[in-house]
């Protein structure tokens, strides 16, 4: 069959592939697309989306510091409440020394409220979507590429080189993935760049295993034998006609574990040990408050929670959906 | 079967001395344990003086004998932090987890099982779509968060829950229930899917077909003979499940100050206490392995055609 189908260069062009990608969305479901597009869109354009700086503490206006500090300029206050919250409760004055009953309102300028340090809180989950999405992404493809070529070579070549890999992805598997990924951060140390690296590391065995399977049919099936009788080179076999055919499982499976590595990456960053403080990752933004939460503030974490649930929900809903689209004998499944 | 025992038997020995190395070369690839140990104090010399203590100045193959010699007699070194051998604060901690880990089980399958078995009955309806959502939410929602919303809820708002800590008496189910909800809410997704799954597989048998065709009344044929075969990779999960919420717990452990051996993960990573951390990751590796084993083994037995398989 390979040989007979047509080279790239007299395939029709660009404008199919528009009509393809627009009847593509249109099928796609509407709520999980509808989410990714504005979280990837905020994160694309967070500098100019985001209200405030990231890092910086929101300065309070003239009114505010006259009401807390009795002063017209003050450094910046702690914690706010979001737009519709109200808080009251007892503060020592820094510069009196007296007790004095205050109620915070909120302000329609920090939308969301702004955490211990001042900082608003919106603004940061608008940078942090780029954190959760460059990271879980970058790192399951990584995993993809290394996991796909690894199972291709077990699969196709055969013999010691699956004996050999095969177990080793296997040893791989044992470890759940959570304990394996704390092991490797707490000794690489938190940074963002560790962090796709540890990702990387973790979860290339499960694509290994899988696209083994997937080339162990292949490798039966006619057009791969023909090719083989034919003379075509092993290099070429690999990349022409096992690869194309693999894809579609790979794509459905990038988009499943895409969603465990945004949880991964939350937990690492939740135990201190993926992504480092100032920067605002939606799991740090949660451990950060873990202590504001018995005081009744649950809107400093109960945020970030929400937007790691909506991230990982669309993606695994997306997951889901194209894996039924793609392999039509899954429909009732 | 006893030639399948040993075949499977020496398979896993091989997965077991594998996965020591994996952990043993990782380790060694990603950093410098004596960096994690010494960040505050961080001078060479010092380092240096750790290395020698902790042996990490040796070449590395004798490292490696001597790591898997000590592992034999299930030496796993002395805690950086506490000085005591960390077999010895292992195994100390290890109850409170397991029992962590039983309830989690029980609760992801009394919220799990029904759930799927509904979904795949009712197929295409309004309940299997509530089925499809639950699973979706469980799998999406990180477990520290399902914690945190559970104590803003029930400690802080209305009070009627302890927030952390495990209680004094064994069965101290309120300081028990909120970790546990939230342990096995992530894993009920799990097991409403392979539920619903397993049932529909059973459910388009001919057996079935015959048990409906008989006249049987309906909660005969699902109870009897639709539940019973579709039970075999249901409960194949949730054993696994089991075994991995044990050692999985961690972030939950932290979030309600429980004092299992996910929470001494995170002592022994906060206080830099490298010994600590290997150990405990390389014991939750060892014990997947022989409940892999394990569940070989039982397949093999109920299943004759798998023990005569090459």
């Amino acid at each position: 069959m390979a040989i007979l189908a047509p080279e790239a260069s007299s395939r029709p062009t660009v404008s199919l592939v528009g009509v393809y990608t627009w009847r593509f969305l249109r099928e796609a479901p509407k709520i999980p697309l509808t989410i990714l597009t504005v979280l990837v869109v905020l994160a694309v354009f967070a500098p100019w989306i985001a209200p405030h700086d990231k890092l910086k503490p929101v300065k309070p206006s003239a009114e505010d510091c006259i009401a807390w500090f009795g002063i017209e300029k003050c450094p910046y206050i702690d914690d706010r409440p979001p737009f519709w919250g109200k808080e009251v409760r007892t503060v020592s004055n820094p510069l009196g020394g007296i007790q004095r009953i205050k109620v915070k309102e909120g302000r329609f300028n920090v939308v969301l409220g702004t955490d211990y340090l001042g900082r608003d809180i919106l603004s940061r989950l608008i940078y942090g979507a780029r954190i959760s999405l460059m990271v879980a992404l970058t790192g399951t493809l990584a995993a993809g590429v290394i996991g796909t070529a690894l199972g291709i070579l077990a699969g196709y070549l055969g013999g010691w080189w699956d004996h050999i890999i095969m177990r080793i992805t296997d040893a791989w598997l044992t470890l759940p993935t959570l304990v394996f990924a704390i092991l490797l951060s707490s000794i690489a140390g938190p940074s963002i760049k560790n962090v796709i690296i540890i990702l990387a590391v973790v979860f290339w065995s499960r694509y290994a295993r899988l696209v083994r399977g997937e080339v162990l049919a292949l490798r039966e099936r006619d057009f791969i034998k023909l090719s083989e009788v034919t003379g075509v080179s092993t290099f070429r076999i690999i990349f022409r006609h096992l690869l194309p055919n693999v894809m579609n499982t790979v794509m459905v499976f990038f988009t499943l574990i895409v969603g465990v590595s945004i949880i991964i990456e939350a937990n690492l960053s939740f135990l201190g040990v993926g992504v480092p403080p100032p920067e605002p990752a939606w799991g740090l933004m949660i451990s950060q408050e873990r202590e504001s939460l018995m005081e009744g503030k649950w809107w400093l974490a109960v945020f970030p929670g929400i937007c790691i649930a909506l991230l990982v929900l669309s993606a695994n809903m997306f997951g889901d959906w194209l894996r039924v689209k793609l392999d039509p004998q899954l429909k009732n499944r | 079967m006893g030639r399948f025992i040993v075949t499977r038997g020496f398979q896993s020995l091989i997965t077991l001395w594998l996965l020591v190395t994996i952990i043993f070369v990782a380790v060694r690839i990603t950093g410098d344990p004596a960096d994690m140990m010494a960040e505050s104090r961080g001078d060479e010399a010092y380092k240096a003086q750790l290395r020698k203590n902790w042996g990490l100045d040796q070449p590395l193959h004798i490292q490696y004998a001597k790591y898997i010699f000590n592992l034999l007699q299930g030496d796993m070194g002395h805690s950086f932090e506490k000085s005591l051998a960390v077999r010895d604060i292992y195994l100390a901690r290890l109850p409170n987890s397991i029992k962590l880990g039983i309830a989690g089980f029980l609760i992801s399958i009394v919220l799990g099982i029904p759930l799927g078995m509904l979904s795949a009955m009712k197929v295409n309806t309004q309940w299997d779509n509530l089925g499809k959502i639950f699973a979706l939410l469980g799998l999406s929602v990180p477990n520290f968060f399902v914690g945190l919303l559970l104590i803003i809820l029930f400690a802080v708002g209305l009070g009627w829950l302890p927030a952390i800590g495990k209680g004094d008496s064994f069965f101290d189910w309120q300081h028990l229930i909120m970790p546990a909800f939230s342990l096995g809410w992530y894993f009920s997704g799990s097991m409403v899917r392979i539920t619903r799954s397993s049932m529909l597989d059973v459910l388009g048998t001919e057996y079935i077909k015959l048990a409906r065709l008989k006249g049987l009344p309906e909660w005969v044929v699902m109870a009897k003979h639709a539940l019973k075969n579709a039970m075999i990779p249901v409960l194949t999960l949730a054993g696994l499940n089991l075994v991995i919420m044990v050692n999985v717990a961690i972030a939950i452990e932290v979030v309600f100050n429980w004092p299992g051996v996910g929470q001494l993960l995170f002592d022994g990573m906060s206080n830099r206490d490298f010994p600590m951390v290997q150990g405990i990751v390389l014991m939750s590796g060892v014990m997947i392995v022989i409940l892999n084993f394990g569940i070989d083994i039982l397949y093999a037995y109920v299943d004759p055609r798998i023990r005569l398989a090459k």
